[in-house]
């Protein structure tokens, strides 16, 4: 049967293969939104996994907000990154080194 | 009794009268003019002068009682309390009559002397602080005023050996002079420190009150190891300020060096006040020296070696001025001599005496170098007698008191302080007895020397005199003296000696007179009389001049019965051997300094003295300054300390901001990593 | 072994394999349809887990809307696809090694001793007529009624935010402003100069 922690499992691998990302693929600012919404994904997957053994739904509503606000984040995430790359026709991560100190 | 003369009010009169003429030749002097600043000083010293004979009237003949007043409280620092006061009594009201006496004749003469010169009106503010400074000095009644009056004249001696600062000769004179002062200023300092230690106050009176109290204590510098007698570690430690003051050797160097000075101030400063300080300051403390037998012995030790070996340095000389220079400094060795055997009075009285007829032998230079143009070489001089017969005259009484002739006040003082030498048993007396009579010989080649090579023989000036002659003249184009020079010199077609104003000669004459008979006068009292009653303590066992007593009948006997003793014949000795070199035989003199060559080199290097102290103490001070220079400094300070912690803060700066990469994914790597770490502590606390 | 536990194992394996994908592979397109692939199969656990909502939610405004917008702009962007791969060998010893670190760690806590079957019992059965959008929609709309009412607010934030930001104004073109041009007044417009006359002379036009 499946237990808490096999859910728990997967949330923190997915969570570790997000993390893993950011710092893996510094030459693709797209992949790194998109490791945020794995990381994001995994944390959902805790809330859901803890709301069904718990018994409770607050954990699925704290999911629907999550995805909420994950959502609009993304968005302007991109929006953001399509006004980078209109100014300096890249999204190489690695360029974008003016706020050194 | 009588109700007491002496007030506050007069004393204070006495001491402050030259410092007001100083402030207002000195501050004002251009509201004042010249003739206001010679003006005031001399009322201010003439006033001083009036009121120390009075003063000296009321003490010596009138038995007024010595006064002692505080003034006020300088400071009070727990028990330890220095105060400005004056002690009045007969020691301090002779010096206030010599140094007043002697400065008002030098402040005359330099009316003369310095009329030319274009800081005339700072001379006579200098010379009347000194006046001030050496009556704070002599009327003290504590040590820290002592001090005070001891540093000032040292200040103001300074001043005025540097006088014409543009000479770098001068400059370095003054410096050396300081330098050398400071050195036996620290040992004095060390003395009063001592004294405050061990007998808790700085007023004399107490202390001297006290001073048995310091009998078998000891010292012990290195814990149990090595003790040494308090009585005499204090009275060493007071007499290196007098070896420094007094110029006595080791600490002697600067004297000579001193004549870069104007020659009034060599006759006031560097003859007959300053100079004799330490002497006095002995003499005051004279209820201390007796407590040690040693530290009198190393007195008169000291005393010895000055007088006979600085005599020997003053026979190669060639300037009129180092002569004397190297006159004066035997002759503080010889009343040095007299404190060693505990006859304060005889070297009180030399001191007196001293004054005059060295005053006068170096405003005797003066005049001399003022009538050949500022040239002081005495080879370039000789029969001088015909151009300027007064300043001869006088020549010859200050070196017949000098050479201690019978009758003058010079053989007075010398003589007694021979036989006391001779009478004393203390250790170092005999030693000190052959120095000071083989010196009697040495005075007297060395000053008749002087008067032949100067005043008598050949005329050897000519070519030196028009060269200096066309330099003065030119010195007069440069710095726009007033046309009166121009005229005088333009008279004569060849320029030649010419007798010096009635204001240098004046003071020549007025010292004359005393230093011909004062001695005569005064001998019996100050000598063998009650003159200075309690001011100078002797101790039954040592006292010479009770042994001496009984010898003396009086001031014609005496007289008399120098013409018999050894003295006199060692110094007829020496005038002869003078009189036959340089009056009859110029050559031989010239054949024997040759002959005697290695001698008179050591001699011309004065025992080579300036050498060690320059190489030894001047480039080791620059050594030290440089290493503290370049490691502490520039190394420790600039390197490490200012750059150092700049560049470190640059490093850290440097090292802490390449984290700031401006990469996103090294922030995020950072934040993850840093969760690790927590989320392991937590693990780890967990387990 | 029950069907649950398979069905779960297979989801979980695809699901983690294309999420190593999404951070592995070349093609940023290829990378946004692997995190569909990934986002699908959470889907479907969660829906194995009876939390069918959620996981048609994450369908249906993830996949259908977020992973849209990802599609986008990837392909809207002229992306140079061999440079963007540099240096990627570089970096994946790091990567991988703190990742394995971390995962460790977690599972460490999160092992079966800590959230087994004694400690959460399973969930228990609702029967046929259980409807988790019904549950769901009962406690969203009560009790965090205010937190679903700012989440709309986000989202229209989001949205014009998304927007201005990426708004383009075009240089060069001329627009009128009614409002200016009726608030016009004389003094704008016209100037009155004093000069004084010019005396004609002969030969001037007149």
């Amino acid at each position: 049967m499946i237990t808490l922690s096999h859910y728990l499992t997967v949330g923190a691998l997915l969570l570790c293969i997000g993390l893993a990302g950011i710092f893996i693929n510094r030459k693709n600012l797209v992949v790194l939104l998109m490791c945020l919404e794995l990381i994001l994904l995994a944390v959902n997957f805790n809330f859901v996994a803890f709301s069904k053994f718990l018994g409770t739904v607050d954990g699925q509503v704290m999911v629907f907000f999550i995805l909420t606000v994950a959502a609009a984040e993304a968005a302007i995430g991109l929006a953001i990154l399509v006004c980078l790359f209109r100014n300096r026709q890249s999204i190489n991560v690695g360029e974008f080194g003016e706020l050194r100190g | 009794m009588q109700e007491p003369l002496i007030t506050t009010g007069l004393i204070l009169l006495i001491v402050l009268a030259p410092l007001a003429g100083s402030i207002i030749a000195g501050l004002f002097a251009r509201q004042v003019g010249r003739t206001g600043a010679a003006g005031a000083t001399i009322l201010g010293v003439a006033v001083s002068l009036i009121g120390s004979l009075y003063v000296l009237k009321l003490i010596a003949f009138d038995g007024h009682s010595a006064v002692n007043v505080d003034l006020y409280t300088w400071f009070q620092i727990g028990d330890i309390r220095a105060a400005v006061g004056f002690l009045i009594d007969p020691l301090s009201a002779m010096m206030m009559c010599v140094v007043t006496s002697v400065s008002l004749a030098v402040h005359v003469y330099t009316i003369g002397y310095m009329r030319e010169d274009p800081g005339f009106s700072r001379f006579f503010s200098y010379i009347a602080l000194f006046t001030f400074a050496m009556l704070m000095l002599v009327t003290s009644n504590n040590f820290l005023q002592l001090f005070f009056g001891w540093e000032a004249v040292g200040l103001v001696s300074y001043l005025l050996i540097g006088f014409w600062y543009q000479r770098p000769t001068a400059i370095f004179a003054n410096m050396k002079a300081f330098l050398v002062n400071r050195v036996g200023d620290f040992g004095f300092l060390l003395g009063i420190a001592a004294v405050l230690l061990y007998l808790g106050t700085l007023d004399y009176q107490t202390a001297f009150a006290k001073a048995d109290l310091l009998i078998g204590k000891q010292f012990f510098p290195f814990g149990e190891g090595w003790a040494i007698d308090v009585p005499t570690m204090i009275c060493v430690l007071l007499f290196i300020g007098a070896m420094g003051k007094s110029a006595q050797v080791p600490l002697h160097v600067w004297l000579p060096d001193s004549m870069e000075g104007p020659t009034p101030i060599s006759a006031l400063i560097h003859a007959a006040t300053m100079v004799t300080a330490g002497i006095f300051m002995v003499a005051r403390m004279s209820p201390l020296y007796e407590l040690s037998e040693a530290a009198l012995s190393f007195v008169l030790v000291i005393g010895a070696t000055t007088a006979f070996f600085m005599g020997l340095v003053g026979i190669v000389q060639n300037d009129i001025k180092r002569v004397v220079a190297y006159s004066t400094l035997s002759q503080l060795g010889y009343m040095t001599v007299a404190l060693g055997v505990s006859a304060y009075s005889v070297g009180v009285f030399h001191l007196m005496t001293h004054a005059f007829f060295k005053a006068l032998l170096f405003l005797g230079a003066g005049s001399v170098i003022i009538g050949m143009h500022h040239l002081q070489d005495m080879r370039v001089m000789g029969g001088l007698r015909k151009y300027m017969p007064i300043t001869f005259a006088t020549a010859w009484i200050g070196t017949l008191a000098l050479t201690g002739f019978p009758g003058t006040s010079g053989f007075f003082s010398k003589d007694l302080i021979i036989e006391a030498v001779g009478a004393s048993d203390r250790a170092g007396a005999t030693y000190a007895y052959w120095c000071v009579l083989l010196g009697v010989a040495v005075t007297s080649f060395y000053s008749f020397r002087l008067l032949y090579l100067t005043f008598h023989g050949p005329e050897r000036f000519a070519a030196a005199l028009k060269q200096a002659h066309e330099e003065h003249a030119h010195h007069g184009d440069d710095h726009g003296h007033d046309d009166h020079d121009h005229e005088a010199h333009h008279d004569h077609h060849e320029p030649t000696p010419h007798e010096s104003p009635w204001v240098v000669a004046i003071p020549l004459i007025v010292l004359a007179v005393p230093s011909l008979l004062i001695g005569w006068f005064t001998v019996e009292t100050m000598v063998f009389g009650s003159f200075f009653g309690s001011s100078i303590v002797v101790h039954e066992a040592h006292d010479v001049i009770g042994e001496l007593k009984t010898h003396f009948t009086s001031p014609g006997g005496f007289a008399l019965h120098g013409f018999v003793t050894p003295a006199f014949w060692l110094a007829l000795l020496g005038f002869a051997a003078a009189t036959y070199l340089y009056l009859f035989n110029p050559a031989l003199a010239e054949r024997l300094s040759q002959v005697f060559a290695p001698v008179r080199r050591v001699l011309e290097r004065k025992y080579g003295f300036d050498e060690a102290y320059q190489a030894v103490f001047a480039r080791g001070s620059i050594l030290l300054g440089k290493i503290f220079w370049r490691a502490g400094d520039q190394t420790l300070i600039d390197g490490l300390a200012v750059n150092g912690s700049a560049q470190l803060v640059g490093r850290a700066a440097y090292l802490i901001r390449r984290v700031q990469s401006g990469y996103l994914y090294h922030y995020a790597f950072s934040m993850i990593v840093g969760l690790i770490v927590m989320i392991g502590v937590f693990v780890w606390m967990g387990r | 072994m029950s069907v649950d536990l398979v069905l779960f194992y297979a989801f979980s394996a695809v699901l983690l394999v294309a999420a190593v994908g999404v951070i592995t592979v070349r093609n940023p397109v290829h990378a946004a349809l692997m995190l569909v692939l990934t986002f699908f199969s959470s889907a479907l656990t969660w829906i194995l887990i009876r939390s069918e909502f959620l996981g048609i939610a994450l369908i249906l405004v993830y996949v259908g809307a977020v992973m849209v917008l990802f599609l986008f702009v990837v392909m809207m962007l002229d992306i140079n696809v061999a440079k963007v791969r540099e240096g990627f060998a570089r970096y994946l010893p790091v990567g991988a090694f703190v990742a394995v670190i971390m995962a460790l760690q977690l599972l460490a806590l999160v092992g079966i001793e800590q959230f087994g079957p004694d400690r959460y019992p399973l969930p228990t059965d609702p029967g046929p007529g259980y409807s988790n959008t019904e549950e769901v929609g009962r406690l969203l709309f009560t009790q965090y009624l205010l937190p679903f009412e700012i989440a709309g607010v986000i989202l229209l934030v989001g949205t014009i935010a998304a927007v201005a930001l990426t708004h383009r104004r075009r240089t060069g073109v001329r627009t009128q402003n009614p409002a200016q041009q009726a608030a016009v007044r004389k003094s704008d417009r016209l100037r009155i100069v004093r000069m004084p006359a010019e005396k004609s002379r002969e030969g001037d036009s007149p």
